[in-house]
């Protein structure tokens, strides 16, 4: 009997799924390997046919997405109860992704952001005698391991096409590694860039530029043209794809299992790389760092040690 | 059949989620002591709030940032944010760099029109749309068609894929936007492969469309629901169209017409503050857009109803031909049909295919300018940053990234129209509508639901798309109506816990 | 009656220097503020940005970085790397709504026992100014909502 197989997105933005369509001849492998019982973007089955099921019937659920709303929790923990593995799959899943940097901000002002001077929608809404409702959204965003157990993590943003594949040949068929683990390489992704040839040994930067502000040569180091790139601080296993678009990495397959807080690390990183010993000096070449939290905790702010910014 | 059963003298049906589309959504079906449908909803229950996070940070993310809006449409908003970044910066990219986004931006639509045709829509025709929900998808059509056609689709987009990957770095979250230019230039070889793809492309978009032709046109039943009148609206219509008025997606003026189908306004999409407004309802999060001129009157169709739509069926209701000529071979033969314009909800999947062969053509095109592999593709910028806007047609409708920076080019202010919404209304009504005629408490099953959930998908929506912003402990608000429906009073209960009634 | 505020910092002193000062401090009975506790690095340029984000999660309320003088290191580079990490991290703590006065970074040498006294007064009365950086309740609660 095939083992069974959910995909679910809490808040999300689907390019988890498109990542396992990138299986592309390998979904076909997949579906004749697995029994895929819920897969919102692809299949018709629905949340009852999931409630339905018996505790632990499903072998594997993929769940992607940071938790946001009661609605997102909820599902969490049903696919958990009904699931024998569950895994957090792409950065959001795993960190609290782009999303995530709504925690730099409140519920409140975000609402007054969205629908100005009109009323907001409401949790519950009754017109003409029938009940309408929507889930509460929480004031911040959670990686999926808040709301719940989780077995692996899958990194990414979105998993590259070789770490899906790869995590599908070692679920289903293979040892299942430690619980807890990282499915992607444990090393940074500026041992496996492209351009480490063009790396000095040294890096020693006078200021930091923009990407508007300067031509990226498509042939060397980006740090050591002085564009912030954090691949001496994340982990590999993307294929150094944004480097290939002639961009620097920003981060997102998150840290290695010798980091704790990815921003914190990331920070570390580049500090490293600049010259000065006056403040003068320093704040001066870091002025072309203009978004810190931005750079640093794009992908990973909920995952952080401090979590959020705090509230006023 | 269980469902009739569980729902007889039951008065609410509920479908979620929905299901093959991006995003999250549920249906919710009231039905009155008749048995028939008294009112239903189409509710998004999510919002992460990219309007409100995006402030403060550097206006050359937002291009990599807004595309985390959508991990399906990533290049629509990617680019939409790259052409506002252009007018921030006040700056013109070289015309290599321009080719060659749009050559990227049309490969992007032929992948992602094919993805929806054969994974997302696509099903519900070729399969079936009251056949078994579990055959209801990818793999029910390759059953179908049978397995040599589905490779060839997994293959086609696999290729477009690749080739998106090659000039910008990644297919799901490109990287190559930049204000001013792209981040690599195409060399001789990567030309080479998108001018090969393309006329592969061209070949796969002709098949597509005759697939339609041998699976939909040719079965009367399909045929007669696309007329049917349940999948049927009047409104109005946009698109952005080029000089001549034809369609394309990646720049020119908003064109509108009237349900009538002569040309209610065309602007330059920086004005498109003036002409387009948002509405809120109170049972979901995806904010409803509407002509601003004309105003809201409610869920309604007609010329005096402010509800417009965008997409496949819109654009080529909007334009008066086909920038290339297989694809207005296709156009005449559709408007041949179905006259113009077309009010047929169901239609769009007809009108999505001809857009995927001129997507191809297009891409054909762009791939043999020899301009395409000039080393120039960067025009670095030299003004302050203040404030641009930048447009394209997504898949699904017109999008619009506003952008306001403070001078060192922070994000002050983010305004994000983005295609779903300004289908809202329709695709409510829509919704409405085809439960209406469809669901009575004696008479549904799965099949009808699953044809209720038809009258969305055809505008292929993107929910992650057009719940763009963000949440919180939110009022409770309860409208007081009368037998006749007449708003009598609203009772609120704030934040605070106190309540107000008006 | 509720307690009056005490602060509570976390300081990373060097092995070479500051620690030394403090010991100093210690030995020649100069009283201070008790609110500090110590952690002994062997250079501050051994302070992570994890250490010191760690410790503002985990409830301090300032964190002090107390290390050897520009020049006078005694692993010759350590301190600057401190200072460049402190100058960018000063503005991320900022962003994510932490006073720049709760995060200090000192250089004190092993003489200046009297100098330790006098930062770590300084910061308590400062704290004390701007109160207790630990999350209030309802934010707590939220936090933990979903646990």
């Amino acid at each position: 009997m095939r083992p069974k197989v959910a995909f679910y997105w809490c808040a999300s933005c689907g390019g988890c799924e498109e990542a396992v369509l990138d299986l592309a001849e390998g979904v076909l492998n997949l579906a004749d390997a697995v029994d895929i019982v819920f897969w919102p973007v692809a299949l018709d089955f629905k949340e009852k046919d999931v409630e339905e099921m018996a505790d632990g019937e499903i072998a594997v659920s993929f769940v992607n997405g940071a938790v946001r709303s009661s609605h997102q929790l909820n599902m969490a923990r049903l696919l958990r109860r009904k699931s024998k593995l569950v895994v957090a799959f792409g950065a959001c899943a795993q960190m609290g992704g782009i999303p995530g940097l709504a925690n730099l901000t409140t519920a409140r002002d975000t609402l007054r952001e969205v629908y100005g001077e009109a009323d907001p929608p409401a949790l519950e809404f009754r017109d003409n005698g029938h009940t309408l409702t929507l889930p509460k959204l929480f004031d911040s965003v959670f990686p999926l391991d808040r709301a719940i157990p989780v077995d692996y993590y899958v990194p990414g943003c979105p998993p590259s096409p070789k770490i899906v594949s790869d995590m599908f040949d070692v679920l289903l068929n293979g040892e299942l590694p430690e619980p807890g683990a990282v499915l992607a390489p444990d090393h940074a992704m500026c041992d496996e860039c492209p351009r480490r040839d063009s790396r000095p040994q040294e890096l020693k930067l006078d200021r930091f530029h923009r990407v508007q502000e300067t031509a990226i040569d498509p042939e060397k180091c980006i740090l050591a043209q002085g564009v912030p790139c954090l691949g001496p601080a994340t982990r590999a296993g993307c294929g150094s794809r944004c480097i290939a678009g002639n961009m620097p990495c920003s981060g997102c397959f998150g840290p290695t299992s010798r980091m704790r807080d990815y921003g914190g690390k990331a920070l570390c990183s580049l500090a490293s790389v600049v010259e000065g010993n006056e403040v003068a000096e320093i704040d001066r070449i870091f002025e072309g760092l203009v978004d810190p939290v931005g750079t640093f905790y794009r992908y990973s702010l909920p995952s952080s040690f401090l979590e959020r910014k705090r509230w006023e | 059949m269980e469902i009739a059963t569980a729902t007889a003298g039951k008065r609410r049906i509920t479908i979620d989620p929905v299901t093959r589309l991006e995003g999250h959504g549920k249906i919710e079906i009231f039905l009155n002591e008749q048995g028939t449908v008294d009112r239903a909803y189409f509710q998004v229950p999510e919002l992460r709030g990219f309007e409100k996070f995006t402030q403060g940070r550097p206006a050359e993310s937002m291009p990599q940032i807004t595309s985390r809006i959508c991990g399906v449409c990533p290049m629509a908003h990617h680019m939409a944010s790259t052409k506002a970044l252009d007018r921030v910066y006040k700056v013109e990219p070289p015309p290599a760099a321009r080719k060659i986004r749009e050559l990227v931006y049309s490969t992007f639509m032929v992948e992602d029109h094919t993805l929806h045709f054969y994974f997302l829509g696509g099903p519900d025709f070729v399969v079936g749309p009251k056949s078994p929900a579990a055959e209801r998808n990818v793999l029910g059509v390759i059953s179908r068609v049978g397995i040599e056609t589905g490779r060839r689709v997994i293959e086609m987009r696999r290729k477009l894929r690749d080739l998106i990957a090659l000039a910008a770095g990644k297919a799901i979250h490109p990287v190559f936007g930049v204000p001013g230019g792209v981040s690599k230039r195409l060399t001789r070889e990567d030309a080479a492969q998108f001018q090969q793809v393309a006329a592969e492309a061209v070949d796969f978009a002709q098949f597509t469309r005759s697939t339609f032709e041998k699976l939909v046109l040719q079965n009367g039943e399909y045929v007669d629901l696309i007329k049917s009148d349940a999948f049927t609206h009047e409104t109005y219509y946009m698109g952005m169209v080029d000089a001549g008025n034809r369609l394309n997606f990646y720049d020119g003026a908003l064109r509108v017409v009237a349900p009538d189908g002569h040309q209610w306004g065309k602007f330059d999409p920086a004005d498109y503050a003036q002409h387009i407004a948002e509405h809120v309802e109170p049972w979901s999060y995806m904010k409803f857009c509407y002509l601003k001129e004309i105003g809201w009157r409610g869920f309604t169709d007609g010329p005096e109803s402010g509800v417009y739509c965008v997409a496949p069926l819109a654009r080529l209701n909007a334009a008066e031909g086909m920038a290339t000529p297989q694809a207005e071979e296709a156009y005449l033969q559709y408007s041949g049909v179905l006259g113009k314009p077309v009010h047929h909800s169901l239609a769009n999947h007809w009108a999505r295919v001809i857009e995927l062969l001129y997507a191809a053509e297009r891409m054909k095109e762009l791939a043999g300018d020899p301009e395409i592999t000039d080393p120039n593709v960067r025009t670095l910028p030299t003004e302050v940053p203040v404030e641009g806007i930048g447009v394209v047609e997504a898949p699904r409708g017109t999008l619009i990234h506003h952008y306001r920076t403070d001078s060192q080019g922070l994000i002050v202010k983010c305004n994000l129209i983005v295609a779903t919404q300004n289908n809202a209304a329709r695709i409510s009504m829509g919704i409405e509508k085809v439960a209406r005629a469809l669901v009575t408490a004696s008479k549904v099953d799965e099949g009808i639901l699953n044809m209720v959930e038809m009258a969305f998908r055809a505008y292929d929506p993107c929910l992650g798309c057009a719940t763009h912003a963000l949440p919180g402990s939110l009022p409770l608000a309860i409208r007081v109506s009368d037998s006749r429906g007449n708003l009598r009073s609203v009772l609120r209960r704030e934040r605070d816990g106190s309540i107000h009634r008006e | 009656m509720p307690e009056p505020f005490e602060p509570k910092i976390v300081a990373f002193f060097c092995n070479w220097c500051t620690y030394l000062a403090a010991d100093l401090a210690g030995t020649s009975r100069i009283k201070y503020c008790p609110n500090a506790e110590v952690v002994r690095v062997m250079c501050s340029g051994r302070v992570d940005v994890q250490f010191v984000l760690k410790a503002f999660a985990k409830g301090a309320d300032g964190v002090l970085i107390g290390g050897c003088h520009p020049g006078d290191c005694h692993y010759q580079e350590g301190n600057y790397k401190a200072l460049r990490r402190y100058r960018l991290l000063r503005r991320l703590i900022r962003q994510m709504g932490i006073e720049d006065e709760r995060l200090r970074l000192e250089w004190i040498s092993a003489a200046e026992g009297d100098r330790v006294r006098a930062v770590i007064n300084d910061m308590v009365e400062t704290l004390k100014r701007l109160g207790p950086l630990q999350k209030s309740e309802e934010e707590r609660a939220h936090l933990l909502e979903v646990a």
